[in-house]
């Protein structure tokens, strides 16, 4: 039995894997079609229909680059910075659910029916576990600043250490309001309590700091600081080339996935469709494949808001990202969770929404 | 992944090539030099503040059950954590010049 759990493990594991890496490549395409879309331009369609094969093109182009260290650079933390960077984004997802799961033999190769979860590992700390690795990843981009040993590198690296750092406090604590309100840290149960609404409305403060902490702990507009092109070249890969700058730009797109999955369970409701009412009587165990199609659907909603936020805005002034995420969003995440423990005593008072 | 480009790669070593990044122009000065302490001082407080935002993490999976206790308790320690940080904007030390 273990080395079926071990092998059903392995496989949702390397699934995960191929999946995600090739929406991070597909991401790259929509990056470029959006964005040419939002400016009124045509964007890359000449590599395969509607420029589809572009992707595959980059990806080749990139492994026949020059590989270049350069002369100055701590030669074993410049290799491992963009390793490091593209692993901690992608192990958050081991705690991504996507919807509950199925009975199946295996085409008959079990006697008897086995339950697959469709998530890799069921921890009851979950939230706490992506916090944990998201916070990881700053380390990526601080040691290859600093291993590169070139000014711009290093100011980049410098940014990304003090910008990720402070929003991680405000993204903290915008989550409790949820935790408190289902008492539990598993993405499952909090999905699970989002069936009647979904938690956005409630927490409506909760979410805006935590939209605002996940596009600066992304590196993205209005806060990509750490790779300001205009500042600072390229910030904290300026001196990298060919793959490993690809590894950068892979752990920045699995940067955003992980978020938008985040935001999805915390806020949106996972797997049920509608606001209210979740899903309107279809039985979702025997039909397990309709929640990860809504599930995967509004992520793919949010990368688009993602895409279509940085072409909107302009970028921030470095002070200006500091004293927002310190002064505006840590107090605003502190009212909102003292709004959510007084609302949620008043409702267990009155007996209100089942408290 | 990381070796590929190593292997597969083309290798045209040019004097200069290999240079740090400095807009064109030959570096000049130490990158380890001198940075701005404010650095420091948004890590330091930040470490501080992470850690009492880990004890409202474990507060708050409990929150339901305790009810008003803990919503005091909450309260006070609030209060201390807000002292702290109120005194640290007042200090200056968030601003950047």
């Amino acid at each position: 039995m273990i080395w079926v759990d071990l092998g059903i493990t392995i496989v949702k594991i390397a699934l995960v894997f191929f999946v995600v890496l090739t929406l991070v490549a597909y991401l790259t395409l929509a990056e470029r079609r959006v964005s040419a879309f939002i400016q009124d331009r045509l964007g890359p369609n000449r590599v395969g229909p509607f420029g589809f094969l572009q992707p595959l093109a980059d990806g080749v182009k990139f492994i026949f680059k020059e590989d270049i260290i350069p002369r100055d650079a701590n030669k074993y933390i410049y290799i491992a910075a963009p390793a490091f960077s593209l692993v901690t984004a992608l192990i958050a997802l081991a705690v991504v659910p996507i919807g509950r799961g199925f009975e199946t033999t295996i085409f008959g190769l079990l006697q008897e029916p086995t339950f697959v979860k469709l998530q890799i590992a069921d921890i009851n700390v979950g939230v706490l576990y992506i916090l944990a690795i998201g916070s990881l990843g700053v380390y990526g981009v601080v040691l290859g600043g600093w291993a590169s040993n070139s000014k711009y590198s290093f100011l980049g690296g410098l940014r990304a250490a003090a910008q990720m750092v402070s929003y991680e406090l405000a993204m903290g604590i915008s989550i409790l309001g949820i935790i408190m309100w289902t008492g539990s840290m598993r993405l499952e149960d909090i999905i699970e309590a989002q069936q009647q609404y979904w938690f956005v409305f409630p927490q409506i403060l909760g979410f805006i700091v935590f939209l605002a902490a996940v596009f600066a702990e992304t590196n993205r507009l209005p806060f990509d600081m750490p790779e300001a092109e205009p500042e600072i070249v390229a910030g904290y890969h300026t001196e990298y080339s060919s793959m490993k700058f690809a590894m950068f730009f892979m752990a920045e797109y699995t940067h955003m996935i992980v978020m938008s999955c985040l935001i999805v369970a915390l806020f949106f409701g996972g797997w049920y469709p509608l606001p209210f009412g979740g899903w309107f009587g279809v039985d979702i165990d025997t039909h397990w494949y309709l929640p990860p199609i809504v599930f995967v659907g509004k992520v793919l909603a949010f990368l688009f808001f993602f895409i279509w936020v940085r072409f909107t805005l302009p970028r921030f002034r470095y002070d200006q990202v500091m004293s927002l995420g310190w002064k505006v969003l840590f107090p605003l995440a502190i009212v909102n969770l003292l709004i959510i423990s007084i609302a949620i005593l008043v409702m267990q008072h009155y007996g209100v929404l089942g408290f | 992944m990381l070796g590929l480009s190593s292997q597969l790669g083309p290798k045209r070593k040019a004097k200069g090539k290999l240079a740090p990044y400095e807009s064109g122009m030959s570096a000049t000065g130490d990158t380890r030099g001198k940075f701005s302490i404010k650095y420091y001082l948004v890590g330091a407080l930040f470490i501080l503040f992470d850690v009492e935002v880990v004890f409202l993490f474990a507060w708050a999976v409990v929150f339901k059950d305790l009810g008003m206790l803990a919503f005091i308790e909450i309260i006070v320690f609030l209060i201390v954590i807000m002292a702290g940080y109120f005194y640290v904007v007042k200090k200056g030390a968030l601003d950047w010049e």
